[in-house]
């Protein structure tokens, strides 16, 4: 084996190993959203954010027009604060409501925005006024449980009324 | 009685973990004047590229071949579990996030521990057992710049280009056996893959999991070959050595490596 074919053979063997690199950063990730376009920030109070995490996706309209970039606890108000970049050619009124919602039965948590009717757009740094909470299971469970117990209070003395009658 | 096969047996467990703690400074320090002595490795950068010819290009068949296998499995299986759940379009997220952050990394390093490792201490066992490298010293030539540091360089380079084949290999035996053969939909494969993995997060750590085992196995690879009795006993002894403590090693710290980078979000 001389020097040539030796190197002909290595040369092939890096570029094959960088092409497998490119082609894991290109097809299989997706290096391309977001990360060089223009973006502002815009803030957001929720009292539950449920399991929202940083780099979840924006969607409007179902779609994806930013992404979470921190998720915080303020300390003075007892709420999350979640910092959102949305992409720079995305405009929004200032009443537009952030919602956290859910992608399918188990999937993702994301946040779903709804544009509002104010002429003045959001800029950077401003904060979102209307805000819908996650919507935790425990919670909608034992609201449910709660309701059918009172309908059941109510029939069982109904019933009971009417054993009496 | 009793007590003296119980001093016994407490004075060989000192006398094993002492000789251990012993080793493994030595081959820190080995570790040490190997990195200060490879300006030849890179200097005369042909010594470091035909080590990567033959720990690099010589293992690209076992790792495509592994690989391709690896992701058809992966696609096989993935498929039975998530077609129960009725979300079989996942199966892309499902190939993709387990060759990129764990199996593509692990078990090239595996593959390349057996395949390139062994090689490289027995050559460095070998050639000191025929006492090349003392013949190399009486001339004034420090084997670890001329033979050492650059099978581990090569070694180091190669590791990360082989692991990234790997994925991208065994990711296209998944599509194969996923979208040519069961008839998963291929934009939903594709799509749904390029929305669950992000660069930095999945596929940059991955490469920085390949680069550490790299590390690692070339270490070990090379400190055991050059520790080596000079024997045809000790070089096969040594032998064996780098395949398990390195297949270990790559186990113990891809364990730590994902516990630092998977632990999610902030932290906590």
């Amino acid at each position: 084996m001389n020097r040539t074919t030796l190197d002909l053979w290595v040369g092939i063997f890096v570029a094959a190993g960088f092409g497998a690199l490119l082609f894991l950063a290109l097809k299989v990730g997706n290096l391309a959203a977001f990360s060089t376009a223009q973006t502002y920030e815009v803030h957001a109070k929720f009292a539950n954010i449920g399991g929202l995490k940083v780099r979840a996706p924006i969607k409007s309209a179902g779609v994806v027009v930013g992404r979470v970039t921190d998720v915080r606890f303020d300390n003075e108000s007892f709420e999350a604060v979640v910092t959102m970049n949305l992409g720079a050619e995305y405009k929004f009124p200032r009443d537009t409501s952030a919602k956290i919602l859910t992608s399918g039965l188990l999937g993702e948590q994301y946040i779903g925005l709804e544009a509002g009717g104010d002429p003045k757009n959001l800029n950077d740094g401003d904060t979102m006024r209307l805000t819908q909470s996650a919507v935790v299971l425990e919670n909608l469970i034992s609201q449910f449980l709660y309701n059918k117990a009172a309908e059941g209070g109510t029939e069982g003395k109904a019933a009971a009324k009417e054993g009496k009658q | 009685m009793a007590s003296a096969t119980l001093r016994g047996l407490v004075e060989r467990l000192g006398a094993t973990v002492t000789a251990r703690v012993w080793r493994l400074g030595f081959a820190a320090r080995f570790l040490f004047y190997l990195v200060l002595h490879s300006g030849t490795a890179l200097r005369r950068f042909s010594l470091t590229i035909r080590e990567i010819y033959f720990a690099g290009v010589l293992s690209l068949v076992i790792i495509l071949v592994s690989g391709l296998f690896v992701g058809m499995v992966l696609g096989l299986q993935g498929y039975h579990t998530l077609q129960r759940y009725g979300s079989s379009e996942a199966l892309g997220v499902l190939v993709a996030l387990s060759l990129v952050r764990e199996l593509g990394p692990v078990v090239a390093g595996l593959l390349f521990a057996s395949r390139a490792g062994s090689a490289i201490t027995a050559e460095i066992g070998l050639m000191k057992a025929t006492e090349q490298i003392a013949a190399m010293e009486m001339m004034a030539v420090d084997p670890i710049a001329r033979v050492v540091a650059p099978r581990f360089w090569g070694g180091v380079i190669s590791m990360p280009l082989l692991a990234a084949l790997f994925s991208a290999m065994g990711i296209y035996g998944g599509y194969l056996v996923g979208v040519k053969l069961i008839g998963v939909d291929e934009g939903a494969f594709w799509s749904q893959m390029q929305a669950a993995v992000d660069v930095r997060e999945d596929v940059l750590n991955g490469v920085i999991k390949s680069f550490v085992f790299g590390f690692a196995v070339s270490w070990i690879a090379v400190f055991e070959g050059y520790d080596a009795p000079p024997t045809a006993e000790g070089v096969s002894g040594a032998t064996t050595r780098t395949v398990v403590t390195s297949s270990l090693a790559i186990l113990a710290l891809d364990f730590i490596l994902t516990a630092l980078m998977f632990t999610g979000g902030n932290g906590l």
